[in-house]
């Protein structure tokens, strides 16, 4: 066979390219990424943009405490937002607080997947008693509410950054294996990866090279719910007041510092914080719900 | 010439819950350098699971029970996992049916074509691109540079079956097995890729055996047939043999199977019946209660016999190929 045939422009368009267009044309789902960024800004930048370090307490009066938002807390200095029962400047300790929220949301999704989806992948590819014995467990994990484990453990470990999310790491990291086993499990049985036995590459590059990409997508779906509620799971458990300290405020210490102020009228102390959580979590939330309506091929046009 | 394959015995059961399934019933057949060998049969007849043995890619509850598989002289009828994966895809390569469920949809063809290099070679991802290249422009894809950076569903049909097949070749193996290679792809792709099939066996001395359940198609391809039924090989001889001067009734029945342009109007031959339950295979020769030759002495299970230039498990032979009307 003669290569006669005018070269075709073949336009390499990777399955990301794809996904990335089909994502923006919903534009609920890009607002929220566009509200979602801008939001990761305010807390990457907050050192730098508000006009108080809540935690440095040189800094804070508790003469300002309750001002109602727009006070002047002294000539030139407007807090915006008002400032809560300690002095603080709401406007930098929401800021703050949302450094905090999203370290821990997005620290323990990280650590929860990576644990839940070797722990899913093994599941799957051992089979037989292996996969039996940690699904098992699986199980035992998920009949409990995230919450009550998170809480149980909190109370356990103490206060403190890393325990919180060490916390929620344990309380999430089943639904990350439960749902690479899952699909772990039909892909493997696919032609291609008899495909690659025959080629004779090894278990470990099966495992990780090609079955792994293949349950990529229901693994970024869970990843962005499962972030948010444990954002939403963080702020609970500060709520309550075993999660993270009164110096170290995240958001749901700051609704916790307002809650008792609320029938007295002063509702900002509590409310703002609490919008700030609401809109970070519906907006990843409308973030996964289109990932998965994008991920999804039963779903595909 | 020596047999680069010889499978002798080969017996590969699966124990299932309702009972042992002899899927491949003591099959024996030798390919050479060079050969190309036709494995005929219906589905379910075995021929896949034979092919897999080869490999040793049987998963549980199937094993290989009995007899030898001797690749240049080793037997790997049940060698250990380490030494098959050295062997798979570099000396032993497989081609799958379907083109479109082989490839790894989210990797590129040159990472999946480098990686089978990479699995049994110590040289630079250079070379191995390049012999990547090379080995697609030699199945007729034309600017291989491109394709190579494509992925799988960006290429047709007949396209990803022609880097299926160069990646097979990639590290010149010995032997070749392909199952149903041309089964999904329409009449003028198969004829392609069969003679692109043809033209590197030729040119690389590769032994083939082409799985197929369409003996229209091994006639031009294949040195000789093997016909499968029910786990067993009931006739196995010269290409030309068997074609013209089929002997097993059953063979008689494939190639009557075969609709051909000058019996327009009249009614197409059919085997009666359906494969036979592997369960609870027939008394006897396992064809017989479909067979149109039947005779007492069927009762009892044929063995295999050397007739007219073959190898044939019949007790009444087609001589004069008196079935097909």
């Amino acid at each position: 066979m003669t290569n006669t045939a005018t070269p075709v422009e073949l336009k390499v368009e990777t399955p990301f390219q794809r996904f990335r267009a089909e994502f923006f044309e919903s534009k609920i789902a890009t607002a929220a990424l566009g509200i979602f960024c801008i939001i990761v800004l305010l807390a990457v930048l907050a050192p730098w943009i508000t006009p108080q370090n809540p935690y440095d307490l040189a800094q804070v009066d508790v003469l300002d405490g309750r001002l109602p938002p727009g006070s002047e807390a002294f000539p030139g200095y407007i807090m915006w937002l008002g400032s809560d029962g300690a002095g603080r400047d709401l406007y930098s300790a929401i800021l703050y607080g949302l450094r905090i929220s999203l370290t821990v949301g997005l620290a323990s999704g990280v650590i929860a997947l990576l644990i839940g989806m070797v722990i899913g992948l093994v599941a799957a590819y051992a089979g037989g008693r292996v996969e039996a014995l940690i699904m098992r467990i699986v199980d035992l994990q998920l009949s409990f509410p995230a919450s009550l484990v998170a809480l149980m453990l909190v109370a356990a470990l103490g206060k403190g950054v890393d325990k919180i999310i060490l916390a929620l790491v344990v309380a999430q990291w089943a639904y990350y294996a439960r749902t690479v086993r899952a699909t772990a499990l039909v892909e493997r049985n696919k032609e291609y990866v008899e495909a690659a036995q025959c080629l004779g590459i090894s278990r470990f590059r099966i495992v990780f090279r090609h079955i792994l990409p293949n349950c990529m997508a229901p693994l970024i779906v869970v990843g962005t719910v499962q972030t948010a509620s444990a954002i939403s799971l963080e702020a609970t458990l500060s709520f309550l007041g075993v999660g993270l300290p009164q110096t170290e405020p995240s958001l749901g210490v700051l609704i916790a510092n307002g809650f008792e102020y609320m029938l007295s009228g002063r509702y900002w102390i509590s409310v703002f914080p609490g919008l700030a959580l609401l809109l970070t979590v519906v907006s990843i939330n409308l973030v996964g719900d289109h990932l998965r309506d994008v991920l999804n091929p039963r779903l595909k046009k | 010439m020596t047999a680069v394959l010889d499978v002798s015995g080969l017996k590969t059961h699966f124990f299932t819950h309702a009972g042992v399934v002899k899927a491949v019933d003591g099959v024996d057949f030798a390919v050479s350098k060079g050969e190309i060998m036709g494995l005929v049969g219906e589905s379910g007849s075995g021929k896949s699971i034979t092919g897999f043995s080869i490999l040793g890619l049987i998963d549980p509850p199937g094993r290989i029970v009995e007899g030898a598989i001797r690749f240049n002289g080793e037997d790997i009828a049940n060698a250990p996992e380490e030494r098959l994966q050295r062997l798979r895809g570099n000396r032993i390569s497989m081609i799958f049916q379907d083109p479109m469920m082989t490839l790894n949809p989210v990797l590129r063809i040159d990472t999946q074509m480098i990686e089978a290099i990479l699995a049994h070679e110590k040289i630079d991802r250079k070379s191995a691109w390049e012999r990547s290249r090379d080995a697609l422009g030699l199945v007729g894809i034309p600017s291989p540079e491109e394709r190579l950076r494509a992925y799988p569903h960006q290429l047709s049909g007949g396209m990803r079956q022609r880097v299926a097949i160069a990646t097979a070749f990639l590290n010149k193996p010995d032997l070749i097995i392909a199952d149903e290679p041309t089964t999904a792809l329409d009449v003028t792709i198969q004829a392609q890729i069969i003679h692109e099939a043809q033209k590197l066996t030729r040119q690389t001395g590769t032994a083939m055996i082409w799985i197929t359940h369409d003996l229209a198609v091994v006639a031009g391809l294949a040195d000789k047939i093997s016909v499968m039924y029910a786990g067993r090989i009931v006739e196995q001889g010269g290409t030309d043999d068997v074609i013209d001067h089929p002997l097993h009734p059953y063979t008689v029945g494939l190639l009557g199977s075969v609709p051909t342009a000058n019996q327009r109007g009249a009614r197409l031959f059919q085997i009666e019946g359906m494969t036979p339950n592997m369960l609870a295979l027939p008394q006897g020769c396992a064809f017989g209660p479909r067979c149109r030759a039947r005779t007492a002495a069927c009762a009892t299970q044929p063995a295999i016999s050397d007739v007219a230039r073959r190898r044939l498990r019949c007790f009444n032979p087609q001589a004069l190929a008196e079935v097909q009307e």
